[in-house]
């Protein structure tokens, strides 16, 4: 995808964090709060961002994925240590947040990762991430870029 | 009435036991067993590599001995953990203030083919100035992984790169190169300082 045809084919109200558009089972209620990720070293290697998505409506929702202008290949990801105290890091599965509940993306667990950066992540510039849902909406969401020793959104 | 505060203090009693023997088997088989010797990370003074740390320097596990230790293995590609870990070791360093200034802190890359010299260098820099950062042909990586006993293993992703599988728990060792302890990555974090501590006593005290 383009950047180009990613910004034609985006409502501009998408654009305003933490808005959606309102012809959608459930994502229209979801908020997506605390969000940052880290600066990163040139674009060779993948960025993180961390986040709280809140599901305030009465509807289940499901998170699909993620796009953004930043990054050819955003997913979300999780980390899990085993007995043996070997971390690894795969693709998550759908993620589903029932009414009034919440999902932490934050270290050592979920986060989306940013794979094959279009441009370097420059501490304090913020960029759009997208979440899309099931249900096909979405909420776009402005993350600050904080340092790389950052360890978490007030940091 | 009397009766029913026999049975109450009876179930609560029965209940006390088996919270005790619940933790006793989590302490001695269960998860939270200690590591079986072959596991257990070797002392120092036994391990054998040859590494160049981020400045150059020719570096070994003799490097280490004479100040307690502390080490973590990673790879600077790696976007979520190591990050992480750094993070707060620099924060449990700043916590230890004066005394981070006696220890040894080093960052073992598990990914030697792309985190060159030049790498650590430019990513240790982001972080507390007491952390080296150590690097080192594929061998000489596999042979100081095999003496800690830590574990890593190349994983492709989509789209033609790869990422690292490894051991994220912190090695901790006294100053005479014998492990003290490890700080698991899903402990609670401020557990950290306080073991790295217990590093820094044995030091003095000379009790391991």
């Amino acid at each position: 995808m383009t950047k180009l045809s990613y910004i034609n084919g985006l409502p501009l109200v998408l654009l305003l964090s933490g808005m959606s558009t309102p012809a959608f089972a459930g994502s229209e209620d979801v908020v997506v709060e605390n969000a940052w990720s880290r600066a990163s070293i040139g674009v060779n290697r993948p960025g993180a961002a961390y986040m709280t998505v809140r599901n305030t409506g009465e509807d289940t929702v499901t998170l699909t994925g993620l796009t953004t202008p930043l990054a050819v290949m955003p997913q979300i990801h999780e980390t899990k240590t085993n007995a043996d105290g070997v971390s690894s890091m795969a693709p998550a599965d759908e993620i589903t947040i029932e009414p009034g509940q919440s999902v932490a993306l934050e270290p050592g667990g979920l986060h989306a990762m940013l794979m094959k950066l279009q441009n370097p992540m420059i501490e304090g510039e913020t960029f759009p991430l997208t979440l899309t849902f099931s249900d096909g909406g979405e909420v776009t969401v402005e993350v600050p870029i904080l340092g790389i020793a950052a360890r978490g959104p007030e940091s | 009435m009397q009766r029913r505060h026999v049975v109450q203090y009876g179930a609560a009693g029965v209940g006390a036991v088996a919270l005790m023997l619940g933790v006793g088997w989590w302490r001695v088989d269960g998860p939270g067993a200690p590591k079986p010797a072959g596991q257990r990370p070797l002392p120092l003074s036994a391990m054998d590599f040859r590494l160049t740390d981020h400045e150059g320097n020719e570096v070994g596990p003799e490097t280490l001995i004479g100040r307690p230790t502390m080490v973590f293995f990673g790879f600077t590609y790696c976007p979520d953990v190591c990050p992480t870990t750094l993070s707060d070791i620099s924060g449990w360093l700043e916590d230890l203030g004066d005394d981070a200034a006696r220890m040894n802190v080093v960052f073992i890359t598990v990914d030697p083919e792309r985190d060159t010299v030049e790498a650590m260098a430019e990513y240790v820099g982001y972080f507390h100035p007491a952390i080296r950062g150590w690097t080192g042909p594929a061998n000489q990586v596999a042979r100081a992984a095999e003496g800690f006993r830590a574990s890593y293993e190349r994983v492709p992703t989509e789209g033609g790169d790869y990422t690292m599988n490894h051991t994220a728990s912190v090695f901790l060792f006294d100053a005479k190169g014998e492990l003290v302890t490890m700080i698991d990555y899903h402990e609670p974090r401020e557990f950290a300082v306080p073991k790295i501590r217990r590093a820094l006593t044995e030091d003095v005290e000379g009790a391991t």
